[in-house]
């Protein structure tokens, strides 16, 4: 009985409890429904074992927006705490468990898979290739992604939360001051999926560079391959920073090394130097592909080309360069002198520079458009301004001085929130919206969808504005609870009606695909938006191999030039296409990946030297293993390209 | 006979054993410690940049720009992020 002690909850409450009834009950009522419709196989053949980059793209959008959930959950509850002075609804503890479970979920499993199925679902389709470079690779990515997730997610109803905040700052993380087991599943978790994630970066970047359609040179990419291509290369050069943070954070947690002790050499610090070395960078990996997003939506809906596209991709490269230099901005107050902050802070307003480009670009690509409010643009519309917000009070942050004013307050916490929700979340759902018909067939709700938006905008502005008044005000973040007296409780309960008004944007978001499923037409054709890039030149539902035939390519806008000036993309005939074999072997390895995190966190030492002998065990299989693809012959495909014409 | 005989890579493998035995004087030698970590630090480049450029044939495709930019960006990263590190800690703190 002992050896399941350690299974235990150190801080059990009721609201655990019923989540534990309610995973348990959604389990056993997800087994039984794909029994009962007999989907087993289904799943297997063409879910789990697939490496076709669309249904990878599908299954990280899945994940998601199931994450998305799972964060908002815990900020509504982290809004309701705070709602009225001395409240009484979560504990000191608990509330730390879940503004750390909130931090890390929303950055590293709702925002990262976000990002990821827009990689995988669009950039193939736009540079007119027929899968990634390496699809066995990308399934391991995503199956390593998934396992890290779920293997966090657990976390809350076995052995407990991570406690430390999302940044997990030693001293705090170490043994001394995190008992329980909850900063193991941080440094294992977000190992795991750390290492898919690097993976894509590689991928994604041979990808590029390497299968683009014939004649499309590089400055000819369509920008969101652009931000893509960029975000790929920070994650390539920013990742393993983060690779072995985790592996000496574990290290001091599992086998007491020294590295980010207060004594013994080590040194605490270090920790938050390394994270931010790592972290800074992976917050352009999120915002670069929203800016490619928008930059797509923006030109489609305003009717005109992308102004300054030069300007836009050499703005990213800077920025690229640029969030590498920048660090310690996030610990101005750590104890370094004037010298090495008055660096960090120029640095830091520099990049305002390049990101203020890339709004002006936007600006004048809307100047003298026919521009149509659809909602993908009304999401683009609603970032302007509020994204421009974010940006203004990131460089009153920068400016070293005056953080030690701001730092570690609520205004931080709305800074950031007001850059990553209007920047990236709206991002996610423009494009979301936007590239839905090109997954499913069919549009969803327009009606519903602005109103989703003005919603999401308004919960925003109620949710995230206060919070820079109490800032300033001296309201720390962090803190489970304040008294009546400092006169934080009236704009914090309008900040809960935001919060809470953003949770119906999300409920209606939801109605929304409810209601498409059932009520959306079905006829729409190739290219509902009238777009302007390759991907929408293929059928709709997308066929396995993306193109019959290789597009051929002479501007960034090949497929507007086919419709506007009889530019011919599908020049040639149809030939037999080799396409990748599906595979079990990434699914499975990440399940044994899952079991070794699992056996790591709780030191289990046989279960994990056996699971990592398994893992070893699929890498030497698949260097021996011969897959050479299979080919689709030339009457399958015209079979298919003539169902999909619509002709029968 | 002469096209087909790997000079340049017989010639770069002699040479990286030549920077291996370089290194590991500083073992056998009596020497300080900024001498000895000044040529192991020495010795490792170089000897990385061989095995990039002769046995993994960077510069051997169409892709040499692509690959030379990555490793400049790589480098220009590391020590920006080394020397960030020490104003940080060392310098400014």
């Amino acid at each position: 009985m002992d050896f399941f002690n350690r299974f235990a909850i150190p801080h059990p409450s009721f609201l655990i409890y019923a989540s534990m009834v309610a995973i348990g009950l959604t389990g056993i009522a997800v087994i039984l429904g794909i029994t009962y419709f007999k989907k087993w196989g289904y799943l297997w053949r063409e879910w789990l074992t697939t490496v076709d980059h669309k249904r990878i793209g599908i299954m990280y959008l899945i994940s998601a927006l199931l994450m998305l959930f799972r964060g908002g959950v815990d900020a509504i509850m982290l809004r309701a705490q705070l709602a009225i002075p001395d409240n009484k609804f979560l504990e000191s503890q608990h509330y730390n468990e879940v503004f750390t479970t909130h931090g890390v979920v929303m950055i590293l499993f709702m925002a990262m898979p976000f990002i990821m199925f827009f990689f995988n679902f669009v950039v193939p389709l736009q540079i007119g290739a027929r899968d990634v470079a390496f699809p066995r690779l990308n399934a391991i990515s995503f199956w390593l992604f998934f396992m890290g997730a779920m293997l966090f997610n657990i976390s809350f109803v076995i052995g407990g939360s991570p406690d430390a905040g999302w940044t997990s700052y030693f001293p705090l993380a170490g043994n001394d001051f995190s008992t329980s087991v909850g900063s193991n599943y941080y440094m294992i978790a977000i190992q795991i999926a750390g290492i898919g994630t690097l993976m894509t970066g590689i991928n994604f970047i041979t990808t590029i560079f390497k299968m683009r359609a014939p004649g499309m040179k590089l400055m000819q990419m369509p920008m969101f391959t652009w931000s893509a291509l960029i975000s790929n290369l920070i994650i390539v050069f920013a990742f393993p920073v983060l690779t072995v943070l985790l592996a000496m954070g574990t290290m001091d947690r599992l086998f007491d090394t020294k590295f980010f002790t207060i004594g013994d050499g080590g040194s605490d610090m270090l920790w938050a130097n390394l994270f931010w070395v790592w972290g800074h960078p992976e917050v352009y990996i999120l915002i670069l592909p929203a800016f490619g997003l928008f930059s797509e939506i923006i030109s489609t809906f305003a009717r005109r080309n992308l102004y300054g596209y030069k300007s836009m991709v050499a703005s990213m490269v800077v920025i690229s360069a640029f969030s590498f230099f920048v660090w310690a901005h996030h610990f101005f107050t750590m104890g370094q002198g004037a010298l090495a902050n008055s660096f960090f802070s120029i640095t830091t307003m520099a990049i305002a520079v390049p990101t203020g480009v890339k709004i002006f670009n936007w600006l004048f690509t809307l100047w003298k458009g026919k521009i149509e409010f659809t909602t993908p643009m009304l999401y683009a519309m609603h970032f302007l301004p509020l994204f421009t917000l974010g940006g203004v009070t990131g460089v009153m942050l920068a400016m070293s001085a005056a953080d030690y004013q701001y730092h570690n307050t609520m205004f931080l916490v709305a800074h950031f929130h007001n850059v990553i929700i209007p920047g990236v979340v709206y991002a996610m759902l423009a494009g979301l919206t936007y590239y839905w018909p090109k997954m499913f067939g069919f549009m969803l709700n327009e009606r519903i969808g602005k109103w989703t938006v003005w919603l999401m905008s308004t919960g925003f502005i109620l949710a995230f504005i206060p919070m820079y008044i109490t800032g300033l005000d001296g309201q720390a973040r962090r803190m489970y609870t304040y008294s009546e007296a400092t006169g934080f409780a009236p704009l914090n309960m309008v900040a809960f009606i935001g919060a809470g008004i953003m949770a119906i944007s999300f409920a209606l978001l939801v109605y929304n695909i409810y209601y498409s499923v059932r009520y959306s037409p079905r006829n729409i054709g190739n290219d509902p938006w009238n777009a302007r890039t390759l991907e929408w030149a293929t059928h709709t539902p997308v066929p396995e191999y993306n193109f019959a035939v290789m597009p051929q390519v002479k501007s960034t806008e090949a497929f507007w030039d086919a419709k506007k000036h009889g530019h011919e993309i599908f020049k040639g005939k149809i030939e037999k296409i080799h396409m990748p074999n599906s595979s079990g072997l990434p699914f499975i390895m990440s399940c044994i990946f899952f079991v070794f995190g699992f056996s790591m966190i709780f030191s289990i030492w046989p279960l994990a030297i056996i699971s990592l002998l398994g893992i070893l065990g699929c890498l030497v299989y698949r260097s021996f293993e011969k897959d050479h693809g299979h080919y689709i012959p030339v009457e399958e495909i015209e079979d298919t390209e003539t169902k999909l014409r619509g002709a029968k | 006979m002469k096209e087909l005989f790997p000079i340049k890579q017989v010639m770069g493998f002699v040479f990286s054993l030549i920077l291996t035995a370089v290194a590991l004087l500083v073992y056998f030698l009596d020497m300080s410690f900024t001498a000895g970590i000044t040529i192991l630090l020495l010795t490792a480049f170089v000897q990385a940049g061989l095995q990039l450029v002769v046995f993994m044939h960077a510069g051997e495709t169409e892709d040499k720009g692509a690959i030379y930019s990555n490793v400049y960006f790589g480098i220009l990263v590391a020590l920006v992020t080394i020397f960030g590190t020490l104003l940080i800690f060392l310098w400014d703190m």
